[in-house]
This record gives structure tokens, sequence and C-alpha cells, in this order.
């Protein structure tokens, strides 16, 4: 299995001190090489999930297993070690750094996992996105859509079993929209990676085969798991 | 990619900002460095030059005045000696003296006013100065004599023969065979007619030398108007030794007669007398060097000053605290361009927090951004560092030629061990001024950066 969630609960604060219930989720599973979209309001907690998955945010309470290591027990600079090695992210935003070339944001992706930058890999994800062209332009000389391929190598770069992708496609236009997902599914199916998208849209979530809403199975208003 | 390359495309990214933050710490390690080389140079220059001799004998006065025109032709020379002491010196065996060159000065040279420095030709046979390692440096000239030697011993053997200075040759295009007149010391500035022929050049020693014009001592003499008038010199015979020598009283007698013939003893001056003395054991020496002086100094005659002492209490008193003064302030340029960075990167981080973030987010630990940032002000200490030790010694090397007229010979790339520790200071300057910003990052908060 490559992510197990289970008994996760994760509360906010209001600014008067009081808790505010984000995640309340009893069991959320995805097979290696699955593919699911998560859909959800804005502010139903979808990128609070994701941080979680990616143990960047901790919950406050339950576990997060990937690949059957639980991160929620791994010491902070060991989880930020494993996020680099197993998990890809893709932004909404696409987080491209702006002083580095394409090819730089991908190689960059793979320098915090511990391993050797491979400049050929970081060449051929870009190919596989249909960058080999753009290899030296910096994030302001590419298109909204030429970014986020970029941000989908990079995602790709430490051939991670888990990919999160963050409303991929909410700031592409429609043309472009399309190119991603498929770009992402093919990816992700090509390499066996599970991929978990969170999204807002219909039309995107309408594309796959497992559509999750997220309160079918994260009630916090309940105050516990359902 | 490691954290210095992360580190260097940060600072190219806001290239105006570090340039001007690099520059500011490079001015500060100019100036820093060229406090040290000066200093060093100034240090070596001075020490070294005066420890080729045990002993300076000059007129009583000023023991540094004596040191500073004798051996740095700097100043003005006081009241000379008789030629008589210095002659009854070498003769008095139980002074134990191994060299005594007599020096008389006060003209310069018509064409760039280089001293002239009347010696005897023992001069170039002694050793200029020793090097820290006790290797004795010796004088050679720039093409052989006519002995078809490169030393400097048989210079200026006639009278009216003269040699050069390196800089001497270089400035006034002076060679073997050139001609020169001296002006007299003083206001008036008359310029003798006698004429000097150039013998000689020496090699560059970076000592004083190189500036100077060496002439035959009797040849200094035989100027017209430079022997002292015989009534005069008489007068000065009787009370400096309270009676007046058989050669002086024949002298009178010859002028008395008819006007005419060599320059007599007392009509003859030195300005000071380098000395070595006797013994193959140190203690040996000390001890004659040790008597001579005292039996000088309590006399009324003249005096016996150790050059290296005054040169190091010339150190300690003036150039000591110059050097620390300035010292300090350039550590403080330094400390201000150390908060520059402190200030341009801890403004940056606004900026950036979204840039670490993605970092962290990519599984950037929290030492791994901290670290970033560290390298980022270390990349802009030591790169404004290294520009400032290069700008140094190239303005170093640029005003050396101009700085060695004035007698200072300046060797650019001398390496100054001060300039040594200027390196773990920037690096840890870097570290304290790139803390507080890397802690900033350190402390980051991944998720809600991402999503603000």
């Amino acid at each position: 299995m490559s992510l197990l969630l289970e008994n996760i609960r994760k509360n906010y604060r209001e600014p008067d001190g009081r808790p505010l219930p984000v995640l309340a989720i009893e069991r959320f599973a995805l097979d290696r090489g699955e593919q699911s979209v998560l859909v959800g309001a804005s502010g139903g907690g979808k990128t609070t999930l994701l941080n979680v998955i990616a143990g960047i945010t901790l919950p406050d309470e339950g576990r997060v297993t990937v690949d059957d290591n639980d991160l929620t027990a791994m010491p902070e600079p060991v989880r930020d070690r494993f996020r680099a090695e197993r998990i890809g992210f893709v932004f909404q935003t696409f987080n491209l750094l702006s002083a580095f070339t394409a090819l730089e944001n991908v190689l960059l992706g793979m320098s915090f996992s511990g391993t050797r930058a491979d400049r050929s890999r970081g060449v051929e994800l870009l190919k596989r996105v249909d960058l080999a062209h753009r290899l030296d332009h910096r994030p302001g000389q590419l298109s909204v859509g030429e970014q986020q391929r970029v941000a989908v190598a990079r995602a790709l770069a430490n051939q991670p079993s888990l990919l999160l992708a963050d409303e991929p496609t909410a700031n592409v236009d429609v043309a472009n929209q399309q190119n991603i997902l498929e770009l992402l599914r093919n990816t992700c199916s090509e390499n066996n990676v599970a991929l978990l998208l969170v999204t807002h849209s219909t039309d995107v979530a309408g594309q796959f085969d497992r559509i999750e809403p997220l309160d079918s199975f994260n009630r916090p208003a309940s105050g516990e798991a359902p | 990619m490691n954290l210095f390359a992360i580190a260097i495309k940060s600072v190219r990214q806001r290239a105006v900002a570090s340039s001007l933050t690099s520059l500011s710490v490079a001015l500060g390690v100019m100036l820093m460095v060229i406090v040290l080389v000066a200093n060093g140079m100034v240090e070596r220059m001075f020490k070294q030059t005066a420890t080729g001799y045990d002993l300076i004998i000059g007129p009583k006065g000023s023991e540094l005045e004596l040191v500073l025109t004798s051996v740095y032709r700097l100043g003005v020379a006081g009241e000379p000696l008789p030629y008589r002491f210095y002659r009854e010196l070498i003769e008095d065996k139980s002074t134990r003296i191994r060299d005594a060159v007599p020096l008389t000065m006060g003209d310069v040279t018509q064409q760039g006013g280089f001293p002239i420095l009347g010696t005897t030709p023992e001069y170039f046979t002694l050793p200029y100065m020793y090097e820290a390692d006790g290797t004795a440096r010796k004088f050679r000239i720039r093409t052989r004599s006519r002995d078809g030697q490169h030393t400097g011993e048989g210079l200026i053997r006639n009278p009216f023969d003269a040699a050069i200075g390196a800089t001497v040759a270089d400035r006034n295009g002076w060679d073997v065979g050139s001609r020169l007149k001296l002006v007299h010391g003083g206001s008036d500035g008359h310029v003798h007619d006698e004429e000097f022929t150039v013998t000689g050049v020496l090699d560059a020693t970076g000592t004083p030398n190189d500036r100077t014009v060496f002439v035959h001592i009797e040849g200094f003499y035989m100027i017209s108007g430079h022997e002292k008038p015989l009534e005069e010199a008489l007068e000065r015979e009787r009370k400096f030794f309270g009676n007046i020598s058989q050669d002086s009283a024949k002298a009178f007698a010859r002028e008395e007669a008819s006007g005419h013939g060599p320059v007599p003893e007392a009509q003859k001056e030195v300005t000071a007398i380098l000395v070595n003395m006797k013994g193959n054991e140190v203690g040996e020496q000390v001890l004659a060097e040790s008597r001579l002086r005292s039996r000088l100094n309590e006399g009324v005659q003249a005096q016996a000053v150790k050059p290296l002492t005054q040169i190091d209490r010339l150190m300690q008193n003036l150039v000591g605290p110059i050097r620390t003064l300035i010292v300090v302030l350039t550590s403080l340029i330094i400390a201000v361009s150390g908060i520059g960075i402190f200030v341009s990167i801890y403004n940056s981080m606004a900026d950036r927090k979204k840039e670490i973030a993605i970092m962290r987010a990519l599984g950037a630990r929290r030492q791994t951004v901290l670290c970033v940032i560290l390298a980022e002000s270390t990349v802009l200490c030591v790169t404004g560092g290294v520009l400032g030790f290069l700008l140094a010694h190239t303005l170093v090397l640029i005003a050396a030629p101009t700085i060695a007229g004035y007698g200072l010979v300046i060797n650019p790339w001398t390496f100054s061990w001060g300039e040594l520790v200027l390196l773990p200071v920037l690096i840890t300057l870097a570290s304290l001024v790139g803390f507080v910003p890397g802690m900033t990052a350190y402390r980051t908060d991944v998720a809600r950066t991402l999503s603000d």
C-alpha cells in the first residue's frame, strides 16, 4: 500500500483560542500506482490534508503511513529526507524558484534527497514533458503551462512512490489543463506512482475513476472521525 | 546542486544589492590589507636596513635623527664631527672597531634632488643589511666592473668617481659615464662647478641606497665651499679636542704662506661613522660595543647609537600607535560592511520566505536552509575579501614606484601574516551576520508560507 491514513485529527486555533477542527479522517488508503482525486470546496482542508500526508504538517492525532513507513513517528529531519525521496509535490502556484533555470529547478528537487543530482535524468524528465528546448529558461521566461510542466518534472525527479498534486490545473488555461492532467496521469502510470490530486473542479475530477469527495471521509465538524 | 551553488544563485539573483554589499566588504579589506602591507614593509625595511651596522657614531643630539639621516637619508644632518675624531677613533686599537665607514652628506643632485653621500670605497664592501635568517646582503652592480666583478667592491676609487643607486639611474636615465653636478645643501641652492662621473650603477637593494648618489669622500671635500674655513676649523678643533693637531698647524702655516694645497684634516668633517665591532663571539662583540657606547655617550664630543634600538623605539612610539589606530578603524569599516551584509540578507528574507518554504517542501531540512543563508553571507564576505585583497595589492603595485621615490621600496606581492588572519575573520563575520536571517529561514512555517 502506498498511502494509509488512520485516525487523523488536525485542529487549528481560532483567534479566541478555541480549537478549529480541520481534519478528522478514520481511514484513507491508496495503493501503489493507484490514481485518486479528492474533491472538496475551498477551505475544506484539502491543502492541509496534503501537507499532513507529505509530512510538512503533523496531525494532532493519528498515523500517516507511506510505503509502510510511519511519517508521524519520524523525527523531522528524517521526515524531510523521506519526503524528498518518496513524495512528489505539484503545487497550485507551481512554486518554481525564479533564480533557477527549468533544469536547475528539477535538479534542486534531487539535491535534498541525499543522492547526487543527476543532470541527465533532469534533462530526460524535461524531455518527457516536452521542454527539451527550455532547459536553460528561467520560470519568468516560460509560459504558465510550461511552468507547471517543469513542476511536474521536478515532482518526479526522485522517482517517488506517491505524487501529491494540489489543484495543479487551477492556474492554467483550459487547453493546458488537459495537457497537465494527461501528463500527470501518464507519467504516474508509466512509473507506477500513486497519484492523489485534489481539486474543486468537477470537470477535472470527472476524468478519474476513483473520485473521493473530501467530506465523505473527513468529518471534522462532528468532532470525531466517522 | 550543493549549498554553495544554491547560495550563489540567490546572490546572483540580487546582483546589484549583492555587488554593493561585497564592495563594501572589499573596501574595508582593501584598507586593512594596505595597512598591513605598508606596516610590514616599513617595519621590515627600517629594521633590516638598520641591521647592517652595529653602531652609528655621530654628533651629540637626537639619537633617532642620527639614524634617520645616516641610514635612511631622511631629515637634515646636525653639526658634523671633525675628521680628526674619525681618524683618532680608527687609530685607537682599544675600541676594537673592525669597520668604520665615514659619511658626509648634505648636498643633493642637480637633477632629481637625490641625496649625495660622501664615503669611502669600504662602504660597498660591507653588507648593507641582514635578512631575518642572518643572510648578509652585499651590494652588487648592474653591469660588470672593470675587474669583471658584479660586486660593489672597487667602486668610487678616484675622488670624482660616483656610484648611483638603481632608482637614481632609472629616474635620471644615468648610466656608467654619465656626469653629474651637486647642489649645495641648505637654502642657497648653489650648484657646485665640480663634476663627478658615474663609474657604477648599483643593483636595486630595496633600501634608501637605491635613491642615493655615492661619491668619494675626498672628492666631496675637494668641492669648493665644502671645506670649513681654516680659522673657523682650527677654532672648532681647539674647542672640540682642547688642542690643535700637527697637521692642522702645518696647514695653517701653509695657507699663511701660499693659500694652496690639499684640504687639511682640520677642514674636513664627517656627518656620521658606520661602525662594526671586532669579535668572533657575539658576546665579545656586544661587550666591545657596550664599552664604546659608554665611552662616547659619557663624553661630550659624540654619541654612539644602536640603529636597531632606535628603529624599535620609533616603531613602538610612533608607528605602533598609528598602526593600531588604523587597524581599529579598518576593523570598524569591515564590521560596518558586515552589518551591511546582515541588513541586505535580512531584508531579502521577507521576499525569500516562499523560496525557503518551497525548498523545505521539496525535502530540504531546516539545517539545510540555515546553511544556505550562511553560505550566502560567506560568499558575499569572502568574495568581498578576495576582491579587497586583489585591489589592495594592485594599488600597492601601482603606488610602489612612486613610494620608492621617497625611499620606501615596497614589494607589492609581499604577503603579511595578518592577511591570513583575514580569511577566518571574514568567515566568522559571515557566520555572525548570516545567523539571524539564517534562523528566520530555519523557523519558516512551511505550510503557512506556502498557503499565503
